[in-house]
């Protein structure tokens, strides 16, 4: 049973950037990503939310070879344009894809800079890696030009600086010029903003969504927080436990949640609605480390509508070509629209 | 950002009395970082230029403002942990400024921090038991074990919890754990930095309100310090809006929240991305739109 | 919030992924075996050596490694095995004074520099590096000069020469330490300096001292060896590796395997302890920097 959103004929459209199947990750015996499919097509800015331990962050590095050492994925991800699987290519095949095909924008962008290196040269140097500029002079312009076009006042002198001359948000506007430089068919976003202050966050969104407007790419935006996707993107997936539980388009899934886990997030991530206490709506018990989820259903311990049958592993319920969900008490769908909020576990304490 | 605020700084209302839980006098805080020149000194920095304002009794005071503001300056200098340049901090209307440790035994019973990293703020090499019972035995209290029982259940954790370590609970309960040492000594303030910024969204509801039952149950005076305008509206009733070292607006959040006086407040509020806002078709460039 | 409905998730919610103990790695298992032999040949020597390693005996000059001599004998018909033994006496002695004589003074001064007032903790920490720069033999050799040369003497010398490296590294890691919010968490709980430095800082730079320590422990084996090849070191008749080699460099030619033997147990034990503080730097100090 494969709860890939995308079974039928469109799975085979020929504008899909990004293929991913039955992917899995591991480490020892524990399944951190367990079966998880989806496809992106060109130009489509698709947002993946979880919690910590979702398994978010590594289905991202899987999609990019970037795996941290003893863990393993299985599975397939397919890239438009790239005539092998990247789960398994080796380290040689794989550079030629990254910072080319695919390209990534991480947290923390001073890790993602040589510091010992004008930023510059650094951009350049991607161009002249991947020879889409022919010589160097040209390639020291269009790093010029990418500075500008990250919105970073006075491009020329910035190409001269070094990383550490830059504040945060700067940096990862660098760090966002030297991802764009190929005109990858893919960017993948791990928290881009999460690390930077509220007014900086606005500005790096609005570039990287413009970014990839403007080359026609297709954006994979990891977050935990809904707000961002629902601002950035057009589909959302929702990973919890290391499964994809709920996907459609973020106006669907964020106003008619299906599976109990969205629900239960949108609820708890609302600071506006509050019971007669004044008190927010809470998903109880907390997040289990990952690989430690309960079997079948893996939200059921936290779950306040789950039965036997959850210990059993909820089917892919696909709703529309993008759309989908896996829950076996899911909220009522169209017709029966609730509020979204799931009710209130608040009891007071004591 | 502008080092200096584009409009002149609203005056702060100088409600401060000698009832105010917290009264905070014209605070200035200037830092000389060390030379990085033979030839001349490092240029100070201004972390705190001129802040005033008071807490009443019983108020939950939010502090909103970015990185580098000098939120975090300003709650160690009301928390007796730093001094400032000039200026006054006053706590139950008893002048802090410049008391040596010993003579701030006080502040520390009265005044109690929660931080925002739930991992780095517990000491890995204690015990949960120990750590909540710090305060009880820097302060030479009494009955320390069931003291620290009944403050773990208060939170919501089981007693047993005492004899773990704290990478052993995950960050929400940690955080929790933090809350649990904070009112051991039983304040009457609280003073939480960014409580919870690193929580998942699905825990941070419930630490929200267990902060809220708790405030409630023990008429705490809580100051709420966060970059995120929309935790503090949920929070506080008032809240200090602070840029570059000044409070550039205060008020009721609510008022401050619906109708923002400031430029920089209403950058700030246009910059939060909400579901709501998203979902009526905010784009992430009219975030940066004000 | 009621209490059983949090902790219901708990038990499962035990997230030690991070703080899980990392496999023992390759050098922190071979580091540990070669100490752990050195130890143990100290401990037998007290008990059991195959011969006196001090009598001299010229009946039995020079003998080839035998049955009876596993290792042959010296000049003086010296059994160099019973040597070796209890040789390893003075090495792991050696090791314990000077980096006893270190850590004492360097930790404590360390955590004092790293929590006193700015100014204060540079000006220890300028002292620390004219020490520094002062040659460790060189201070021995002086040492011995003016107290005269012995293993105690120029153990001393070397421990006073490596407070240094415990005093900075301690002070880098109690800055790290005093930054963390537990701490300012416990001085807003009333909690004096001195509590602050026993119960917070000590605990949470422990690694870093046991790291440091068994560094030192290689370096003043080899500081030894070299001052007793000196003649700075141990004085006859007790047995000691380093003195072994010197007295062997005259027969170089005739009996190299004099060299051979000492040279080797003080590579290997050098190499042990330097291992065991690489497996033990991989073990412990990235939590000092990454605890999340």
């Amino acid at each position: 049973m494969t709860p890939a959103p995308e079974t039928g004929p469109a799975a085979a459209a020929h504008d899909d950037v990004l293929a991913v199947r039955n992917l899995d990750v591991t480490v020892g015996g524990r399944k951190l990503v367990e079966d998880v499919g989806f496809t992106i097509r060109a130009g489509e800015r698709v947002g993946l939310i979880g919690e910590s331990g979702s398994g978010k962050s590594l289905t991202a590095l899987s999609v990019l070879g970037l795996l941290p050492e003893g863990l393993r994925a299985s599975g397939s991800v397919r890239l438009a344009g790239v005539g092998h699987d990247l789960v398994g290519a080796d380290e040689a095949r794989m550079s030629r894809v990254r910072g080319k095909e695919i390209a990534m924008v991480f947290q923390e962008p001073m890790t993602a800079l040589n510091p010992t290196m004008r930023v510059g040269r650094q951009i350049a140097e991607v161009l002249l890696i991947h020879r889409t500029r022919p010589d160097r002079a040209s390639a020291r312009a269009a790093a010029v030009e990418l500075l500008a076009q990250v919105g970073l006042p006075d491009p020329e002198a910035a190409a001269r600086a070094y990383p550490h001359q830059f504040s945060g948000g700067q940096r990862q506007r660098v760090v966002l010029a030297i991802a764009l430089a190929n005109d990858p068919a893919l960017l993948v976003c791990d928290e881009p903003t999460t690390a930077l202050d509220v007014t900086v966050q606005a500005r790096v969104l609005d570039l990287i969504v413009r970014g990839v407007q403007d080359r026609r790419s297709a954006l994979l935006f990891i977050t935990h927080d809904l707000a961002v996707v629902a601002t950035a993107c057009e589909r959302v997936m929702v990973m919890y436990g290391g499964r994809l539980v709920e996907s459609g388009p973020v106006h669907e899934v964020f106003t008619h949640p299906r599976h109990r886990y969205t629900q239960g997030l949108i609820g708890a991530s609302d600071l506006t609605v509050v019971d007669g206490r004044g008190r927010l709506a809470t998903i109880r018990g907390s997040v289990p480390p990952a690989g430690r989820f309960p079997a079948g259903c893996v939200f059921r311990n936290r779950c306040d509508h789950a039965t036997d049958v959850c210990a059993t592993r909820p089917k892919w319920i696909p709703t529309g070509p993008d759309s989908g969900y896996a829950c076996f008490h899911p909220v009522p769908g169209s017709g029966a629209h609730g509020t979204g909020a799931p009710t209130n576990q608040e009891a007071g304490r004591g | 950002m502008a080092e200096q605020p584009t409009s002149t700084p609203l005056a702060p209302e100088p409600r401060t009395g000698p009832a105010d839980a917290i009264s905070v006098r014209d605070v200035t805080r200037v830092y000389q970082r060390p030379r990085t020149s033979l030839r001349r000194p490092s240029p100070p920095v201004h972390a705190l230029r001129g802040v005033s304002f008071g807490i009443p009794q019983g108020q939950r005071f939010g502090i909103v403002g970015e990185s580098g503001c000098g939120k975090s300056t300003l709650l160690r200098i009301m928390a007796g942990l730093d001094r400032p340049t000039s200026g006054g901090v006053a706590i139950d209307g008893r002048d802090i400024t410049g008391l040596r440790e010993r003579r701030l035994k006080f502040v520390r019973e009265r005044l109690q921090l929660v931080f925002q990293d739930p991992m780095s703020s517990l000491d890995p090499r204690m015990r949960v038991g120990d750590i909540v019972a710090e305060p009880l035995v820097a302060q030479g209290h009494g009955n320390r074990r069931e003291r620290v029982a009944e403050l773990l259940e208060a939170v919501g954790l089981r007693a047993d919890a005492a004899d773990r370590y704290p990478h052993q609970f995950s960050g929400g309960q940690r955080q929790r754990i933090s809350i649990a040492r904070a009112l051991a000594p039983r304040p009457k303030i609280i003073v939480a930095d960014e409580p919870v910024s690193a929580l998942d969204v699905s825990v941070r509801a419930q630490v929200l309100n267990l902060i809220a039952d708790l405030v409630d149950e023990l008429s705490l005076t809580l100051v709420f310090v966060s970059h995120d305008l929309s935790v503090v509206r949920h929070v506080c009733d008032r809240v200090a809006v602070m840029h570059a070292g000044q409070i550039v607006e205060t008020g009721s959040t609510e008022q401050v929240y619906e109708d923002p006086r400031h430029s920089y407040t209403r950058r700030l509020i246009a910059a939060v991305p909400t579901l709501g806002k998203a979902l009526s078709g905010v784009s992430a460039a009219d975030l940066n739109r004000e | 919030m009621s209490a059983p409905d949090v902790e219901a998730g708990a038990a499962s919610a035990v997230s030690a992924d991070r703080h899980r103990r990392r496999p023992v790695t390759g050098s922190l298992l071979v580091g540990g075996l070669i100490v752990a032999v050195v130890i143990g040949m100290a401990l037998l020597s007290f008990v059991w050596t195959p011969h006196d390693p001090t009598l001299v005996d010229p009946s039995v000059r020079l003998q080839e490694p035998s049955p009876d001599y596993w290792f042959g004998t010296d000049k003086f018909g010296r059994d160099v095995f019973s040597q070796i033994l209890m040789g390893s006496r003075t090495t792991l002695f050696v090791g314990f004074v000077a980096v006893g004589v270190a850590a004492l003074i360097g930790v404590p001064l360390g955590i004092v520099a790293g929590m006193a007032p700015r100014w204060f903790g540079e000006l220890l920490m300028r002292g620390n590096d004219l020490l520094l720069a002062f040659p460790a033999l060189l201070l021995a050799i002086m040492f011995a000069a003016v107290y005269g040369a012995g293993t105690l003497v120029a153990m001393v010398a070397i421990g006073i020469a490596s407070i240094p490296h415990f005093a900075r590294l301690i002070r880098g890691g109690t800055l790290q330490v005093m930054r963390t919010e537990y701490v300012i968490a416990a001085r807003a709980a009333g909690r004096g300096p001195f509590a602050i430095a026993v119960r917070h800082v000590l605990p949470n730079v422990s690694s870093l001292v046991i790291v440091q320590a068994s560094v030192g422990f290689a370096i003043s084996v080899l500081a030894e060896a070299a001052l007793s090849f000196l003649g700075f070191g141990t004085p006859p008749p007790t047995p000691s590796w380093g003195r072994m080699l010197q007295e062997s460099q005259e027969l170089l030619s005739i009996a190299p395997r004099l060299a051979v033997f000492p040279g080797v147990a003080i590579a290997v034990a050098v190499l042990g302890f330097n291992l065991l503080g690489d497996g033990l730097r991989d073990r412990f100090d990235p939590k000092l920097e990454d605890r999340r």
